[in-house]
Formats: structure tokens, C-alpha cells, sequence
């Protein structure tokens, strides 16, 4: 128990040593120091620059979350228990997940447009078929004894999705959920780099024609930041709720 | 009380050639304890599934009672089947659309009866495979059932407490004597328990004899139990592959 508290902090000094020794070994403007960083860092927020550019970036994350784990949720649930439209769709799945997210990113603003709503359905259209592939296995993996217990006293559909159904989804929810925000996150930035003039994307792409690595980390350190908030602070507490029967 | 007619003339499982039940044709009367029993495989289960309405792929009728209500169903899977992310009270209490004062109280009851009251929070993994089993005889027990139905409820209890909870279950059905179906292939057990004991032939599933068991509950002890056992062994010739 000792251990599994001090080994992530352990495990954090130790990255930060690593990186310091070795930016000091280098002494390159390639490999900026954490203290470089956390300068430029403290700048980039005291303009006001970082926060407006991490929060459109966050806007448009949770817009594309939440509509890609809505519509791969109802989709994969859908496929999990239909053989039949399991059968049509799959080889769709299999083509979606295989299409590259740049082409997919790049046709979305040749056919609709360098706008908003493009940048959007991109991220979406790549993140959809993983979390229709999670969600079908789950439903697939579904106690079937459960499902007879829930029919046979006569539990309503709601009651047996909320009782029975999503509570057996929970891990197959959260490994999506977990999955997705790394994913959605870095296509995202392709988005942005290519077709937006605001966000973390545009901002990493200015940077990067500058050869400004200190500001390019110091963006990553922010959203690397904020993901892992939200770990703590919504996702693992839920986890913890949702599991504490274990 | 309700009187439950079941009446299949085939029934064909999805792919197969040969029918699983023919011409299966049996009344329980009201508040009475039948054990079905059958070689493993014959069908048995294939038949629960369709009185508690989760296979209704038949041809045929199952008529529970009045035909213009909507019967109440207690089953007692093999398995427990309770939800492990809910409590010992809430995996019962889930099994009511809504619940009121008296069904609470009638929970306390039968959670005091069963000897599981302490265990009212518990989660199914905090108990014994025994104790689990008392959970879904409760949770079965709770909606006062039209119909209960059995499947082999202590089939894979080790034998001292498979006695412990058939004991249990027998006090509770003397207190609230519903109409019994349990399935069996283990002779002792049904005789332990039955009214009436219903010979089933192996697939294709069929009733191959009735008979109502002569001795009084309280002198089932395991001698006399013994003795009816080989009573059937010496008379009934047919019934040997299953006795």
C-alpha cells in the first residue's frame, strides 16, 4: 500500500531528473530544461494566450467526446446484440477503422468546408468506430443468466439497462472513454493544424515554424495537465463508485 | 390459488432436427410441490424457460390461472443470477416495480426466516455459495409467485448444505404454500420435497409417470425416503434408468 503511494511520485521526480540532466547534458535549444519550460509556460498564461487557445482545444474535445461516445455507444450496443446488422456492418467497421484520421480529416474540409462543424465530424468519424468495436464486444460479453433473471421478473427495458446492462458496459465504457480522450485529443491537434486558426493545433503549428520547442512543450505540459485532471478528478472517482461493490 | 396448465405439443430448438419436448401435457394444482424429474440434458430446463416466458419459440399453451391477469413468476435458477454490484436487500428489492411499506416489512421476514438479516447489505461476493442461493429463493419467494419455478436450485452445493438450504426452503414453502415447480434428477430430493413426482423420458421430452408421494411430510425422514425410493425400484420397471 506504501508503495503503490510513493512509486507515481517516485516515478514523476525521476522523469523531471531525467529530462533536467539530460537538457543539461545537451544544452541545446532542442531540448529546453523543466525550468525553461516552466518559464515559458508561466508566460504563455500570464498573456492570456495558453488559456484562451487550451480552451477552444477543450471545447471542441468535448464536443466531439461526447457526440462520438453517444453515437458509438447506441451503435455498438446495437451490433452486440444484433447478428443481423452485425453482419451488414461489419466490414463498414472494419473500413472505418482502417481509413487514415488524416484523409479522413483532410476529405471533411474539401467536402464541407475549413469550418467548424467540418473539424468536428472529423474527429468524430475517426473516434466512432473504436468505441462501436468496445461497446459491441461488451454487449457480446453480456451475462445472458442476468439478462433471463431481469426478463422474467418482469424488469421494464430502462430498469434492466440501468440495473443490469450498463453496470456489466461499466469497464468496456471506461476503457473507451480513457481510449478516446487520448485519441481524440491528438486528432484533434491535426485538425486544428490544418484547417482552424485557433487552438492548441494552430498554436503547436506557429510554433513549430519557429522552432520554438520550449512553447511546444509548454502547450503539451498544459493539456497533458488538464487530461490528467480530469482523470482524478471525474474518472477515477467515478470508477470508484461505480466498482466499489468489488 | 392457482391451478397452472402447461400443454406443449413440440417444441424445436432453433437449428436442431429432432424436437426437444412432444406432447408434454401437465396441470399443477393450487399450492402444490411437483418435482419434475429427468435424465440431465432431456429437457428440463428447455421447459422452465418456456412457462417463465423466456423461450416462447412452441407450439402449444401455458396457462397460469385466471387467463385475464398477468401471472407472477418466482424463479430459482441453477445459478444465484444476482446482481454483484447490488446488495443482499437490493437484489430483492429489485424485483418489484415499486416497493411499499408492506413488501419491505415482508423482506425483513424473509431475510429473518432465512437467517440472512445480518447480510441485508452484503454484496453477493461477501457470501457463500449457500447463502446465495437463500438470496434467490428470497428475491423468488418475495413477489408471492402465481408459479415458482425450480431448476435444480442446490445443484452444485456439497451435500450438508445443499440439506441446510432445501430445509430452509421446505419451512418457507409450509408458511407460504405456493404452487411448486422444481426440477431435479436426484430421485432422494424430490422425494424430499414433492407432492406428486412427474418422470420425464429423455429427448424427445415427454411425462412418463405421475406419482403422488403417500407419506406425510413430517415422517420424510431419510429411511422412509429410502424405502419409497426402493418401493418405486421393485414396482415401476420403466422408471429404472432414472431411479
Amino acid at each position: 500500500m506504501v508503495f503503490s503511494k510513493i512509486f507515481p511520485s517516485i516515478s514523476i521526480v525521476s522523469f523531471l531528473s531525467l529530462w533536467y540532466v539530460l537538457a543539461w547534458f545537451l544544452h541545446s535549444p532542442l531540448l529546453p530544461s523543466p525550468e525553461n519550460v516552466a518559464q515559458v509556460f508561466w508566460r504563455h498564461c500570464q498573456s492570456g494566450e495558453l488559456p484562451h487557445h487550451l480552451s477552444v482545444t477543450l471545447l471542441r474535445l468535448i464536443m466531439s467526446f461526447t457526440i462520438s461516445m453517444l453515437l458509438g455507444c447506441v451503435i455498438g450496443i446495437a451490433l452486440g446484440i444484433s447478428e443481423k446488422l452485425n453482419a451488414f456492418f461489419d466490414n463498414w467497421l472494419v473500413i472505418f477503422l482502417n481509413v487514415p484520421a488524416l484523409v479522413t480529416v483532410i476529405l471533411c474540409y474539401v467536402w464541407f468546408g475549413l469550418t467548424e462543424s467540418a473539424a468536428i465530424l472529423a474527429v468524430v468519424l475517426n473516434k466512432v468506430p473504436n468505441v462501436i468495436v468496445t461497446l459491441r464486444e461488451g454487449t457480446r460479453a453480456l451475462d445472458k443468466s442476468l439478462l433471463n433473471m431481469a426478463k422474467c421478473y418482469g424488469f421494464t427495458r430502462m430498469k434492466t439497462l440501468r440495473h443490469v446492462i450498463l453496470p456489466q458496459l461499466h469497464p468496456f465504457l471506461m476503457s473507451a472513454t480513457r481510449s478516446g480522450l487520448a485519441l481524440i485529443w491528438k486528432i484533434i491537434l491535426m485538425v486544428e493544424l490544418l484547417g482552424r486558426s485557433d487552438g492548441m493545433g494552430y498554436q503547436l503549428q506557429l510554433f513549430f515554424q519557429w522552432f520554438d520547442i520550449s512553447s511546444i512543450l509548454a502547450y503539451t505540459v498544459a493539456f497533458v495537465g488538464v487530461i490528467q485532471l480530469l482523470e482524478f478528478l471525474v474518472l477515477k472517482p467515478l470508477d470508484n463508485l461505480a466498482l466499489r461493490w468489488r | 390459488m392457482t391451478i397452472v396448465h402447461i400443454q406443449i405439443h413440440e417444441k424445436i430448438h432453433h437449428g436442431a432436427k429432432n424436437p426437444t419436448i412432444v406432447n408434454f401435457d401437465l396441470t399443477l394444482n393450487a399450492g402444490e410441490f411437483v418435482c419434475l424429474v429427468g435424465q440431465s440434458g432431456c429437457g428440463k430446463t428447455t421447459l422452465l424457460n418456456s412457462i417463465a416466458g423466456l423461450d416462447s419459440n412452441y407450439l402449444g399453451e401455458i396457462r397460469i390461472g385466471n387467463k385475464t391477469q398477468n401471472p407472477q413468476i418466482g424463479f430459482v435458477f441453477q445459478q444465484p443470477c444476482l446482481l454483484p454490484w447490488r446488495t443482499v436487500r437490493e437484489n430483492i428489492e429489485l424485483v418489484f416495480a415499486n416497493q411499499n411499506r408492506i413488501q419491505k416489512s415482508q423482506i425483513d421476514n424473509l431475510l429473518d426466516f432465512m437467517k440472512l438479516k445480518v447480510y441485508e447489505n452484503a454484496y453477493p461476493k461477501q457470501l457463500s455459495e449457500g447463502m446465495k442461493r437463500r438470496v434467490s429463493i428470497i428475491r423468488a419467494f418475495a413477489i408471492n409467485p402465481d408459479l415458482l419455478l425450480m431448476d435444480e436450485p442446490f445443484v452444485s452445493l456439497d451435500a450438508p448444505m445443499a440439506r441446510e438450504v432445501r430445509e430452509l426452503l421446505q419451512q418457507l414453502w409450509k408458511n407460504r404454500p405456493h404452487t411448486v415447480l422444481f426440477v431435479t434428477h436426484d430421485l432422494r430430493e424430490a422425494i424430499a420435497l414433492a407432492d406428486r413426482l412427474v418422470f420425464l423420458t429423455s429427448r424427445p421430452m415427454r411425462v412418463l409417470k405421475e406419482i403422488h408421494i403417500p407419506i406425510d411430510r413430517h415422517q420424510r425422514n431419510s429411511e422412509e425416503i429410502e424405502n419409497f425410493r426402493n418401493q418405486l425400484f421393485q414396482n415401476y420397471a420403466e422408471l429404472q434408468p432414472l431411479l
